[in-house]
């Protein structure tokens, strides 16, 4: 259970995670500037198990999977938003960080309010408002890369076979 | 059903006869690329899954762009990290400072993508190359480390939608206008997960800068790609360059698209999205007048020779108004060379402008040219998102390089027409 950080549509990568901190690779590091142009005070506040709600097309813009390694890295247990971009949609899967889309949840969840999570059923609680929401569901084929970890985890599993 | 031109190109890189939207896949890459930035990420993943060989050495793009030359300590270490590793595997098409170029317009250009390829890049604006009759598309670092595992990654074969385009552009209109008024008609989640395929008779009417500018946006209106057919230009573009057989695709005349939005080239005027959003688009004389400190003409969108010539020709015999700092960069080392053969490069100086090496620099805040708080800039790039340009407090208008080299002569955003005017 955790925390909900509430944002709007369209949260691009460079407000989730700054160019100007991309000369850095380390998780730790990023971590510290992560949502820094969109929310000043998020890195300083968030709490590990913490879930960011956010409305469409969140994290468009550039490719960099710092956006999702810096929100990992940060505490945040997922993210649950109306819509992905593309890219960070597949970021987020290819290194096993949990995202759901559900625009139900997006648009009912308020920020404050404390959420809990079944990854398995893809069902939201929000304990704040008793709401339950249930979350679209992942392809078979997506949820074999992440039940293995992740995409080179996949990729190993495939090749050993 | 018939297949739509990107649906037949993922089809024939997975071995299958047909697909249809929706359909996951796996296709084998033509061309696997990664920069500075996202290289170093994708080597740590590469590494720490047990990898130590690349699938063909030949196949894999190294470009050291964003922060070169290097910035700081940082991204030195980063630029290190990517070079020790094109070293240790051989990369055949590694780019480093003096011979990079920035890498959506180097990859054409030195004919390392072409007609019918199947390509990633962990860069978003990898879409460019749709500009050649590509599959091609922006993808993460582990993406990337996959695809250099294994040759392969997987797909979810994406819907369509069908942009056809009549007529022929005016004078003073670009690609740049045709993309941005896209964008601002369909918005920045318009074509989310899907294709943006060009047709009807006005491509033949674009030149191949124009269709490489209209390709590389396709990501800011969401978009997995944005193809063009293959044609004379396209052809004729890649003699000298290209050097493997071209794979010539066409959509299924009963192909199914989503949506068709149809563009009337006559009626389109100089285009610009102003702050934060790329869909937030008004003609450039609607918003004429607006007051600058920077403009940019480069990047991997209009940093190519023809864009450079529109930029000249607007500042032939003028200055750079006081005030305004303009910063010209030419994409690859070749349209540095043409430059100053054409002697463009004089008139940008002449005119008050600094002149750079290669580098995406500026237009993700980077370096070369990083903006202070309050801070207004036209600039050619491709993103006006909250502080992309440097202070959280600064804004980016984006235009073509037409309207941005006009907007440095009047200090303020204006048209080539508005500047004869006064």
């Amino acid at each position: 259970m955790g925390k909900v950080y509430k944002y709007a549509d369209n949260v691009d990568t460079d407000v989730i995670i700054p160019a100007r901190y991309l000369n850095s690779t380390d998780p730790a590091e990023l971590a510290k500037h992560c949502m820094e142009d969109i929310d000043a005070s998020f890195a300083s506040n968030v709490k590990k198990g913490d879930i960011i709600v956010a409305g469409a097309n969140f994290g468009c813009g550039s490719s960099r999977e710092h956006a999702p390694i810096s929100i990992r890295a940060c505490g945040v247990s997922c993210v649950i938003a109306s819509s992905f971009a593309r890219i960070f949609y597949r970021n987020a899967i290819n290194i096993g960080f949990p995202i759901l889309e559900c625009k139900e949840a997006s648009e009912r969840i308020n920020g404050g309010d404390e959420v809990d999570v079944d990854f398995s059923s893809g069902i939201i609680t929000d304990k704040t408002t008793g709401e339950t929401f249930k979350a679209d569901v992942f392809p078979e084929f997506i949820n074999k890369i992440i039940k293995s970890g992740g995409l080179l985890a996949y990729l190993k599993e495939k090749v050993e076979r | 059903m018939g297949m739509t031109m990107t649906q037949k190109i993922l089809a024939f890189h997975a071995g299958l006869p047909e697909v249809k939207a929706g359909d996951l896949i796996e296709a084998k890459l033509d061309v696997v690329l990664g920069n500075d930035v996202t290289t170093p990420v994708a080597i740590k993943v590469f590494e720490d899954a047990g990898f130590t060989k690349v699938f063909d050495k030949d196949k894999i793009a190294i470009v050291l762009d964003h922060y070169t030359p290097c910035k700081d300590i940082k991204s030195a270490q980063l630029c290190a990290t990517a070079r020790n590793f094109a070293k240790k595997h051989e990369i055949t098409h590694f780019y480093d400072v003096g011979r990079v170029g920035i890498e959506h317009a180097l990859l054409p250009e030195k004919g390392i993508v072409g007609p019918g390829d199947c390509i990633i890049g962990a860069d978003s604006h990898t879409c460019t190359y749709g500009a050649l009759g590509a599959f091609s598309t922006g993808v993460g670092s582990t993406d990337m480390a996959a695809g250099m595992a294994s040759g392969e990654n997987w797909f979810k074969v994406p819907e369509a939608i069908k942009v056809t385009l009549k007529g022929k552009l005016k004078k003073y209109v670009t690609g740049k206008d045709v993309i941005l008024h896209l964008i601002g008609l369909i918005g920045v989640d318009g074509a989310l997960y899907k294709s943006i395929e060009f047709a009807g008779e006005g491509v033949s009417e674009l030149s191949m800068d124009d269709r490489f500018t209209i390709s590389n946006m396709a990501i800011e209106a969401g978009g997995k790609n944005g193809i063009f057919p293959v044609d004379e230009k396209t052809m004729e573009y890649i003699k000298g360059r290209f050097t493997r057989e071209p794979k010539i695709f066409k959509a299924d005349d009963d192909a199914h698209y989503e949506r068709e939005v149809v563009i009337d080239l006559d009626a389109l005027e100089p285009t610009v999205s102003l702050p934060h959003l790329p869909s937030n688009t008004k003609t450039a004389k609607e918003v004429s007048g607006l007051e600058i400190n920077q403009v940019v003409i480069g990047s991997c969108t209009n940093g190519r020779i023809s864009d450079l010539r529109a930029a000249a020709e607007i500042l032939k015999g003028r200055k750079v108004a006081k005030g305004v700092r303009c910063i010209v960069i030419p994409a690859t080392q070749e349209i540095y060379m043409q430059s100053i053969k054409e002697g463009l490069t004089e008139i940008f100086i002449q005119a008050g402008c600094a002149v750079s090496t290669p580098t995406c620099g500026p237009c993700l805040g980077g370096h070369m040219g990083v903006m202070s708080e309050g801070e207004r800039a036209v600039t050619t790039t491709n993103r006006n998102f909250v502080g992309r340009m440097g202070h959280v407090k600064s804004e980016v208008i984006l235009a073509s390089p037409y309207v941005a080299a006009a907007s440095a002569v009047a200090g303020c955003v204006m048209t080539p027409e508005g500047l004869k005017e006064e």
